[in-house]
């Protein structure tokens, strides 16, 4: 295979040698994919190699008169078939999941902040840091909406994936990690209000 | 609703860490694949891209596919050659 620069890329797969490029194309897509996945999919991922890297190049093509070439193109369309590839496979692997079995039916095990068994600590110590901790859970108890903790438990308790939830939700991925920041801003900002600096926060809440 | 104590302790981690300006998954994705042969090239992206680097350290799917992409750029470039 032929190794192309950019402008020649974009040249002949816009061109008459088109044919060809997308082949060639698509040979880097698989060689790419079936690295990538190799590590992360279990079972036979040829078929499913193939599908996405279809998929991709669709994209890519339809894409081509946005690259800005800022990367070589083929490592900006190995970005668009891993994006492909990885979406399918979270969608597939999360199918079954609804999000409300991800939201915990009680609170879990007990939790024992570092300072309830840190020796050095002083009795007022103990009583400042359970402040603080009970701080936290009050402000996000009372900052975040329903929408926003439901977010919140299924990414970060039930480990779903951030676009898997905003399918779910009605978004899109960027959506929602705006949606989550947005939260977490002003969770910091009314914390910080009430006193509570970042390493009070992460202080209070390193378990043992 | 009660928030389970594993997930407050994320949050307040998360929370803690919180800056003003993040960019966000499209942002990020603009950009990976310039962060990713930088990085393949011996140089600092983080340094010059540090926006993109703590969106990378902070969101796990955004992570995974520049994982992935570093593999499958790698591979590419190795047997190209």
């Amino acid at each position: 295979m032929s190794e192309r620069t950019n402008q020649e890329w974009l040249d002949d797969l816009q061109g008459s040698n088109k044919d060809e490029a997308i082949t060639d194309l698509r040979d880097i897509l698989i060689r790419g994919l079936q690295y990538s996945l190799s590590t992360h999919t279990r079972g036979d991922i040829e078929l499913l190699v193939e599908d996405f890297a279809q998929d991709a190049l669709i994209k890519i093509l339809d894409k081509l008169d946005t690259f800005r070439g800022e990367s070589k193109l083929t490592t900006w369309a190995q970005k668009i078939a891993i994006r492909v590839a990885y979406t399918e496979l979270r969608r597939k692997r999360w199918q079954d999941v609804a999000m409300e079995d991800l939201l915990p039916e009680d609170s879990g095990p007990d939790f024992t902040p570092a300072f309830l068994t840190d020796p050095q600590a002083t009795p007022e110590q103990q009583i400042n840091q359970r402040m603080i901790v009970e701080t936290v859970m009050q402000t996000i108890e009372e900052n975040l909406t329903d929408r926003q903790k439901t977010a919140m438990q299924a990414i970060m308790g039930g480990g779903m994936p951030l676009e898997v939830a905003a399918e779910r939700m009605g978004t899109n991925r960027n959506a929602l990690y705006k949606m989550i920041h947005d939260a977490r801003k002003r969770l910091k900002r009314e914390l910080l209000a009430k006193g509570l600096s970042t390493d009070d926060i992460l202080a209070a809440f390193d378990s043992a | 609703m009660e928030l389970n104590v594993e997930i407050l302790k994320k949050m307040a981690r998360a929370i803690a860490t919180t800056t003003d300006k993040e960019i966000g998954c499209d942002d990020c994705f603009e950009f990976v694949d310039i962060f990713v042969e930088s990085q393949l090239q011996g140089k600092n992206p983080a340094e010059a891209m540090p926006l993109v680097e703590a969106h990378l350290n902070r969101c796990a799917n955004c992570h995974e596919e520049f994982e992935a992409l570093l593999v499958a750029i790698k591979a590419t470039t190795d047997n190209n050659h």
